[in-house]
């Protein structure tokens, strides 16, 4: 039945995964991608969709799901893509058997990320089909075609969209859910085995498909000419969500042709005849100038490229509607100048959380060393770098905390100290304690377990109720494993902990436990209404 | 027609409730819409805002550009100042007059509101106070839909009111109607 619903671009996705069959969808979460993966758990009970331990281990399960012959999703925020980089790249020679979607959401202008990496070079890198929605529809619909194209090519699509794709709503027309493959795992082993003697074979055989993927991206629905136009001195080349913000210019009133690129690689020859148009080309994307860049060796250093790397658009940070206007000669209207009254609001930890107390207890400690560095970690955490506790050193990426120290501490450092949350932990922390283990580093570990992954909205944490026995497990000395309740009233003991794990020459650890305020208080909502 | 409209507050106040109703209303009523939420990092606290987009035509940019927008609807008085730069002359700008204050450089509260009150068009109320004198504490994201209402032009007043019964249907009736009465409390608030 085809209906209209009002969805954000991440829910439009996961409705398109779900009505292309698949089968699993795998995913850790990640600002701006995680409300696929939550959707789709929350309406589609016949889709595995536990979330998993961090982006490689999704990526490989999905992977996994494949080789099995059913469809499967995976989903990851875009420096998650680092995390999985290992099985995405080899995922490109093995191919794959049942349609595998790999789904990266980009956060250019860094609204909640430490970094703005584009993840089309991911999928160029790889030497896979590449799609870009501009709409929400887009993205709906696009999902049975990358599926589709997935399985016909017998390669994984990488889908990536931006933050404003993904958390903006707009009206989009569904259809009807397609039934699941059958289990049908593959035979062939000299596909899956990558020793080199096979694995050159399926390079070849991936190097090979490239024409193949240029004649999709030329015949594709989403690459066309979108403004015609016979003559004129700049044509534009629109990618993905970038495409809006041109045609909220009105290319069409100032008689500028345009071609809309939401799939790749660059479709050449249509880009080609654009130029061949135009005295010059502007490049409109969202992200890095990776099109701009193609197209400069595509129409040779004579012809005039403008974009990011020129300066008619921004070097960094998110396009806007505005400065592709100023980009074809439209000035930004000022009516009102910018009001006197108004000082920045930066987030902060929640009043009576756990990492607060956790922070004050290290602070006070901390306060006694005139060398001491704490090495944070991704998460709510991170906060803690910001007024009134200004307590972290470092934040680099999932797990860096212990690893950041466990390399300061060989230097000479001390204290050095990480703080890392639990689900950062399960992600990524767990192998670098095993490093600091196995070296006798002197470094002071603080887990502060909020028994969830708090920052992207309260998702199961991976390592829940295991966090001691991993610690063991790992090798550090039970006597350097401490769980303490981080509230004011237990500061004295905490901070006695503290003092004497540092002075302990080896690896400690110190796990302050206490349930995020967000979900605790939305449990006791839901217990509330069920009463 | 068009109505580009800027929702502004700070994390956990309740804006994402009222572009729910407002979206929710443009949907029955078959206009185009465009709303692009903040998720994640900035809700804790920080500003958040939405850029919520309504037309007759077809919308392109999820984002309102520069010196277009219609309306700015906000939870509190500096976060309203925040968008000043996105108005067009003609523009509302429709605000609680309560600072929610969780920096140390909070503005001087006097010189806030007399910037305020130095636009052209605007609508400020006490909404938090409105709210707790009519018991219904939950409810000021509503009083201030209320009113907005007359302002939003592209949908009647009377089209949002029908959409909070739906939007708060789950909840049971009795939250139904406190919203009801906080939206007509804010609708009539500025007659």
């Amino acid at each position: 039945m085809i209906e209209r619903k009002l969805l954000l671009g991440d829910e439009a996705i996961a409705i398109g995964a779900i009505h292309a069959g698949i089968s699993g969808v795998y995913a850790y979460p990640g600002t701006p991608s995680t409300e696929i993966t939550e959707y789709i758990q929350a309406s589609a009970p016949e889709v595995r969709s536990r979330w998993c331990t961090n982006e490689k281990t999704a990526m490989e399960a999905a992977l996994g799901m494949s080789y099995a012959g059913k469809r499967s999703l995976v989903c990851m925020k875009h420096v998650g893509m680092n995390v999985a980089a290992d099985a995405f790249v080899n995922s490109a020679i093995t191919g794959v058997n049942g349609g595998l979607v790999v789904l990266a959401a980009d956060d250019p202008s860094m609204h909640s990320s430490q970094n703005e990496q584009d993840s089309r070079f991911y999928g160029k890198f790889a030497m896979i089909p590449i799609l870009e929605p501009s709409t929400q529809q887009e993205a709906y619909d696009m999902m049975k075609y990358a599926f589709d194209m997935s399985e016909k090519l017998r390669l994984p699509v990488l889908m990536r969209i931006v933050t404003r794709l993904a958390h903006s709503r707009a009206g989009v027309v569904v259809d009807d859910a397609m039934a699941q493959n059958e289990l049908n795992p593959d035979n062939e082993r000299t596909h899956w085995v990558l020793l080199p003697g096979n694995a050159r074979r399926q390079y070849a055989s991936l190097v090979a498909k490239q024409p193949e993927l240029m004649s999709w991206s030329l015949s594709s629905p989403y690459n066309k000419q979108a403004v015609e136009a016979d003559k004129a001195s700049v044509g534009i080349v629109a990618c993905g969500i970038a495409y809006n913000y041109v045609m909220e210019n009105n290319p069409k009133a100032m008689g500028i042709p345009v071609v809309k690129v939401s799939q790749y690689p660059v479709p050449e020859s249509l880009i080609k005849e654009l130029a061949q148009k135009c005295d010059s080309l502007l490049i409109a994307e969202d992200g890095q100038p990776l099109v701009e860049e193609q197209v400069k060796a595509l129409v040779g250093s004579d012809y005039k490229v403008k974009g990011r790397l020129t300066g008619d658009l921004p070097r960094m940070g998110e396009l806007t509607p505005d400065c592709v206007g100023e980009a074809l000669g439209i000035k930004v209207e000022q009516t009102f100048a910018a009001a006197q009254n108004v000082m920045p609001r930066p987030p902060a930890l929640c009043q009576g959380c756990g990492h607060r107390d956790v922070y004050d207890a290290l602070n006070k400690v901390v306060a006694e060393y005139a060398d001491a560095r704490i090495f944070g970690d991704i998460g709510c955490y991170t906060l803690g770098a910001l007024p009134p506790f200004r307590a972290i050193d470092s934040c680099v990426d999932m797990g860096a905390s212990i690893t950041m120290a466990k390399g300061a501490a060989d230097a000479g450092v001390h204290p050095a100290i990480a703080v890392i949350g639990d689900s950062t932990f399960a992600h990524s922390g767990m192998t670098g304690l095993l490093d600091a283990v196995n070296d006798g580093s002197r470094i002071t570990v603080v887990i502060s377990d909020n028994l969830t992954t708090a920052m992207t909205g309260g998702q199961d944490s991976a390592g829940t109720n295991k966090f001691e026995a991993i610690c063991l497990g790992l090798g550090v000395d039970p006597e350097h494993v401490n769980v303490v309740v981080p509230l004011p009233k237990n500061m004295e003991e905490i901070t006695r902990i503290i003092r004497e794990e540092i002075e302990y020459d080896g690896v400690s650890v110190i796990i302050p436990r206490r349930e995020c305020l967000q979900t605790l208080n939305r449990k006791l909502r839901q217990k509330r209404a069920q009463q | 027609m068009k109505k580009d409209i800027i929702l502004a507050g700070v994390g956990g106040q309740g804006i994402l409730t009222i572009a729910t109703i407002i979206g929710d209303a443009a949907a029955v009523a078959g206009l185009s819409l465009k709303q692009a939420e903040v998720h994640g990092m900035s809700q804790r606290g920080g500003d958040v805002q939405s850029n919520l987009r309504l037309s007759t035509d077809e919308i392109y940019s999820d984002l309102i550009k520069q010196g277009t927008a219609d309306l700015i609807i906000s939870m509190e008085p500096m976060e309203a100042l925040r968008y000043v730069e996105y108005l067009n002359n003609e523009a509302w700008v429709v605000t609680s007059s309560q600072p929610f204050k969780n920096i140390p450089n909070y503005p001087d509260e006097q010189q806030l509101a007399d910037e305020v009150a130095a636009l052209p068009h605007v609508a400020s109320l006490p909404i938090e106070d409105i709210a707790r004198q009519n018991s219904m504490p939950k409810s000021a994201n509503v009083i201030l839909l209320g009113m907005a209402a007359r302002y939003i032009e592209i949908l009647t007043p009377e089209q949002l009111r029908q959409c909070i019964a739906r939007v708060f249907a789950s909840k049971g009736e009795a939250v139904v109607q406190l919203n009801q009465q906080a939206f007509d409390l804010g609708l009539n608030a500025v007659k």
